[in-house]
């Protein structure tokens, strides 16, 4: 037993695209212990699911290294493969069989015999709630079914090592709940080690014990989502007065700190905000200034990630 | 390599156990020709030189187009999860092409039991015949299972290829019309097509002649083909990258 479960040392991935050499991924040096639940954040793009492909064994590194539950990605595909599991972007499970058929020839594909692939995929079926549709044709089921049959295939081995990709890509918001509900749960009952993509900012701060930002096919950050906040980005503390005047004569009290203009409004960002606010609102009273609205917001990944790269990763993804 | 290879052909074969008419509905197009075709034919070759050609026929366009299911499985995310299973990559082509044996063969009987009320008499050497058939349908498979992954996320190319290439063999084996009263390079290029040969031996086997040249050179066409369909296969399958 390792407690390393994935080590990449200078992984890169180069794709020639018409004559066009583009780096996917540059020289990434990844560690994730045992345990860990991990999310690659990064706009489309970036190289996350690049970099997963390479640790699952479907894309060869261009150069690097990468070991994976203790096996060499590029010489020792069959240990990997056997070691991990994979939820990939589209489903798993074949469109034209049934998800029973499905869980059971994965299972066997994972050495279990029949009769334990029989019974665990009873287990995942009734654990994902998926007892109505488990023996329909799978594409006649609903997007979130799909994706609840997927990450039964992907678990039917109960694998020590997990990987999703954009895992919740296409899911309405309930489902998305319902879906990270079911990571967690199984990230605390097993302790299976999770490695995840996504470019949901709420998703990897509400899942992974760290993140790890990926820009360009590089790492820009790695830490516990609190730490990242903490060093890359202040509270935002929003102020709204009434008039221009007001605003005017406000931005002379700002105790320093520099205050970004929209309209009616001023925003700081500052280390500490609650106690800050109180000791602005003190320094407005005194100067007479009137302040119609304040607020004070925790800093977010996207916070974060705006820090880092001067982009804001929300826009990325609209764009 | 075995236990990989069941897994792969039971999975293949399930969707077809689940819902045999399915089978069925595949066959139209032999059907069409033996009820729309076959009467135009002259007296003298009738259904005992035409029924064999047409079983050929059905090997030719179902197994043929079976890469069209792995494409749809390559663009829907279960190739790629069956790629980072631990499953051989060998067995991922020859499960699926061997899987190509039970529609051909189904297909093959119920040609052969539609037509005997009009007349079409198999002699037992067709048991043969379907032997033979049952290893081209391997190979046709393969090829067209490596077409497939050749295409990538291309449809159209899978489809384009296999329809280009679909065609000229079907008539240049003389499934349709016999050859040999056409222009000498026809039946030279004839001569270049694999299937030919197998259409030969099946129509000898099929009437009675089971010892001859021609169904030599008909089992070795069909060795031939499976031989460089599952090579070319686990070729690709092995590279295969997602």
């Amino acid at each position: 037993m390792t407690d390393t479960m994935i080590r990449t040392s200078a992984l890169t991935k180069r794709f020639t695209v018409k004559k066009e050499t583009v780096e996917a991924v540059r020289g990434l040096d990844l560690r994730v212990m045992r345990g860990e639940m991990v999310a690659l954040l990064g706009p489309n793009g970036a190289g996350k699911s690049t970099t997963l492909r390479m640790l699952t064994t479907l894309l060869p590194p261009t150069s690097g290294e990468a070991e994976v539950a203790g096996f060499d990605v590029v010489t020792r595909q069959r240990e990997v493969r056997a070691r991990i599991g994979y939820i990939g972007q589209g489903n798993g499970a074949g469109h034209s069989q049934r998800g029973r058929d499905e869980l059971i020839s994965q299972g066997r594909a994972y050495g279990l015999s029949v009769a334990d692939a029989r019974r665990r995929a009873q287990e995942l079926i009734d654990s994902l709630d998926l007892g109505a549709v488990a023996d329909r044709v799978v594409s006649s089921l609903s997007g979130g079914q799909r994706r609840r049959l997927d990450i039964a295939m992907g678990l039917i081995h109960a694998p020590e090592l997990l990987f999703l990709d954009e895992p919740s890509t296409g899911l309405d918001p309930q489902n998305r709940a319902n879906l990270q509900e079911h990571v967690v749960r199984m990230h605390a009952e097993h302790g299976t080690t999770i490695v995840l993509t996504t470019h949901y900012l709420d998703e990897a701060d509400a899942l992974a014990d760290r993140v790890i930002v990926i820009d360009h096919g590089k790492l820009i950050a790695d830490d516990t989502p609190e730490r990242l906040k903490a060093d890359h980005a202040g509270d935002r503390i929003t102020l709204t007065f009434d008039s221009e005047d007001e605003l005017r004569r406000a931005e002379g009290h700002t105790l320093g700190i520099t205050a970004a203009r929209t309209g009616l409004t001023l925003t700081l960002r500052a280390d500490g905000g609650r106690h800050l606010v109180q000791k602005l609102m003190r320094g407005f009273d005194e100067a007479g200034v009137h302040v119609s609205a304040v607020e004070v917001a925790r800093p977010t990944l996207d916070d974060v990630f705006l820090a880092l790269t001067g982009r804001s990763l929300r826009e990325e993804n609209q764009a | 390599m075995i236990h990989d290879t069941t897994i792969v052909f039971s999975r293949e074969l399930r969707p077809v156990l689940r819902d045999p008419f399915s089978v069925i509905f595949t066959m139209v197009q032999p059907l069409f020709f033996l009820v729309l075709f076959s009467p135009l034919l002259p007296e003298e070759t009738g259904l005992q030189w035409f029924v064999p050609g047409m079983i050929v026929m059905s090997c030719l366009f179902g197994a043929g187009s079976t890469g069209g299911n792995l494409l749809f499985e390559m663009q829907t995310g279960s190739h790629e999860r069956m790629l980072v299973s631990p499953l051989r990559r060998s067995a991922l082509i020859v499960g699926r092409a061997l899987k190509e044996i039970v529609p051909t063969m189904v297909h093959s009987v119920l040609i052969i039991a539609i037509t005997i009320p009009f007349g079409f008499r198999p002699h037992a050497g067709a048991v043969f015949g379907l032997l033979l058939l049952a290893i081209m349908c391997v190979g046709l498979g393969a090829l067209s299972y490596s077409l497939a992954l050749a295409s990538k996320n291309k449809e159209w190319i899978f489809w384009a290829v296999q329809q280009t290439i679909s065609f000229p063999l079907l008539l240049l084996a003389g499934m349709l019309l016999p050859i040999e009263g056409g222009p000498a390079w026809l039946q030279f290029l004839s001569k270049l097509n694999p299937l030919s040969y197998l259409v030969n031996a099946e129509r000898e086997l099929f009437n009675g002649e089971v010892f001859t040249a021609n169904v030599g050179l008909g089992l070795l066409a069909a060795v031939g083909v499976a031989a460089l369909g599952l090579w070319v296969g686990t070729r690709q399958m092995r590279h295969a990258v997602a």
